[in-house]
């Protein structure tokens, strides 16, 4: 088999997997238009304080807001991704049957987390984001070629959104149970993604320091790029740039983590 | 729990759990001492994203910083304690998925003391604390004018909201009975609900509101009890008195959750695995 026929298979499955589970994915859409509902409103009530707040006008904002929640499963960004799996295979043990598969384990799981999210897009995406811009004045392009651009962004960050977690679940062949350093990841990655408050909304110094963070790819980047406020060369190559640094580096913690695997009874 | 003697034995069940689970996490102290820091933590940044918001404008909704943080924390405090006390209950669908609910039905227990108390976790006093020192913060910064009936409001708010939040816990759990996959439902209601709640009522559409004061009657958690302690007019235009309703309306939601969480109960059918 060849290997992207194997890797894309992988992915399928991890499709599939979710697909499976048709009433926890209602569960989900509902709850995430609930929590775009909330923060709409709060939005609502920011922007008709300040016009024009971090350039965005009011119906950015709205598009911001349902962008999140249509990308909050898609990213795994509270969670929910398949680096729990990962952290409780090397917790229990199973982890070494994956390294004894004729596979490499990083681009296994890359593969199985990508069909994950593209199906958490189709799934649980859509439907939030087509009720905040049935519901709520919405900045969408008219250009397809804008979508498509934003597309790609959404790709590039759930790659860059794997590659930190995948570093996270590793951390399990050390600390055995990764709860905390999972937990920890959480907090960073929703504050640091603008999920809870947009980053250019966020003042001065800590406003240019979060941009240059990998979270800023994941939701602020393909934001920018449906609403027009950034280019989308400029932003492929930030999100390419961190995607290479985070997987190198899950790369070389792997070789490490894994010398330090020990089967026992083999 | 009609009789008294069951609803005792239902507390005391609650707390033998509850103790062994506290027990056994303090075998782990280093690993309950970093996730109670990271439930605080988590709940922190919801309140420095208001504080961001609030660095760019002086109002929202036309509510200031302290009096947003006087509903922060009241809602913060109110839903900690409810989380604390039974928020291992969104955890019952997989409990009918995997079957280990049967374990739980034959012992000689209440079934909602025991899966109340399942892997209680005191490392969700970290989100009460948060609250109440957002809290104490909006009282250092706000000049309220206190009255004995708004003092008497302050824990009255807290125990009744409390009450609350427990009632849509145990009403979520019994709607897990009919589909064991919506947990995150209820996620929708609890942490939505005071999410909802860390605003000020102005802010949302009317509607909105009406639905969370006549509907699912969160408003008397904090926004009907808050406003009259700040001398703000009620939403909705409601009269003084209904601040004061939040332990009625608590009792009335326990008892038609606990009436829907037996109805899920008696409905309840083993996987049989």
């Amino acid at each position: 088999m060849g290997a992207g026929r194997l890797y894309g298979a992988v992915a399928a499955g991890g499709f599939r997997r979710y697909a499976t589970y048709r009433v926890a994915t209602a569960a989900g859409v509902f709850t995430n238009t609930v929590f775009g509902l909330i923060l709409v409103y709060t939005y609502l009530a920011l922007w008709d304080e300040k016009p024009h707040l971090g350039g965005y006008d009011q119906a950015q904002a709205v598009t911001y807001v349902w962008l999140g929640q249509a990308l909050l499963s898609t990213l795994a960004l509270g969670g929910g991704g398949v680096e729990t799996e990962l952290m409780e295979r090397i917790r229990t043990g199973d982890i070494a049957i994956d390294l004894y598969r004729p596979a490499d384990l990083q681009l296994w799981w890359l593969s199985a987390d990508l069909g994950r999210a593209l199906f958490q897009l189709v799934g649980r995406g859509v439907v939030p984001f087509v009720f905040g811009a049935l519901l709520f004045p919405t900045a969408l392009p008219q250009d397809p070629l804008t979508w498509a651009a934003f597309l790609v962004a959404v790709v590039l960050a759930m790659v860059v959104g794997f590659g930190v977690r995948f570093l996270v679940a590793l951390s399990a062949f050390w600390l055995m149970d990764g709860t905390g350093a999972q937990q920890m990841s959480w907090i960073v990655g929703f504050f640091c993604s603008g999920m809870i408050v947009p980053l250019n909304v966020f003042p001065g110094e800590l406003g240019d320091f979060v941009r240059m963070l990998p979270w800023s790819a994941l939701l602020q980047a393909p934001a920018d790029v449906l609403l027009g406020e950034a280019g989308a060369w400029s932003t492929y190559a930030f999100q390419a740039g961190w995607a290479v640094v985070l997987l190198t580096a899950g790369r070389l913690v792997q070789v490490a983590a894994t010398r330090r695997v020990v089967v026992q009874g083999g | 729990m009609a009789e008294p003697g069951r609803f005792a034995e239902g507390v005391r069940a609650y707390r033998l759990i509850a103790g062994m689970w506290i027990r056994s996490t303090m075998a782990y102290r280093a690993s309950f001492v970093m996730t109670t820091f990271g439930n605080f933590a988590a709940t922190a940044l919801d309140f420095v994203a208001i504080l961001l918001m609030f660095s760019r404008v002086d109002a929202l909704g036309g509510w200031s910083l302290p009096e947003v943080a006087f509903l922060y924390g009241l809602s913060g405090m109110a839903f900690g304690l409810a989380d604390l006390a039974i928020g291992s209950m969104d955890r019952l669908g997989s409990r009918v998925r995997d079957g280990t609910l049967d374990t739980l039905l034959v012992r000689p227990v209440p079934v909602l003391a025991q899966v109340a108390a399942d892997r209680f976790g005191l490392r969700r006093l970290g989100r009460v604390v948060q609250g109440a020192l957002v809290l104490g913060y909006a009282l250092a910064s706000l000049d309220i004018d206190w009255t004995p009936a708004r003092v008497l409001l302050m824990p009255w708010m807290v125990v009744s909201g409390c009450g609350i939040f427990c009632a849509v816990f145990v009403a979520g759990a019994a709607f897990q009975f009919v589909a064991q996959d919506a947990s995150e439902v209820q996620n929708a209601f609890t942490y939505g609900g005071t999410t909802l709640l860390q605003y000020p009522p102005t802010v949302f559409a009317q509607d909105l509101v009406r639905g969370v004061t006549f509907v699912l009657p969160l408003a008397f958690v904090n926004w009907l009890p808050a406003s009259y302690v700040l001398g703000r007019p009620l939403p909705l235009e409601l009269p003084g008195w209904v601040a004061f309703a939040g332990p009625a309306v608590a009792v009335a939601c326990c008892a038609l959750a606990g009436a829907a969480w037996r109805t899920g109960l008696r409905a309840y059918r083993s996987t049989g695995s």
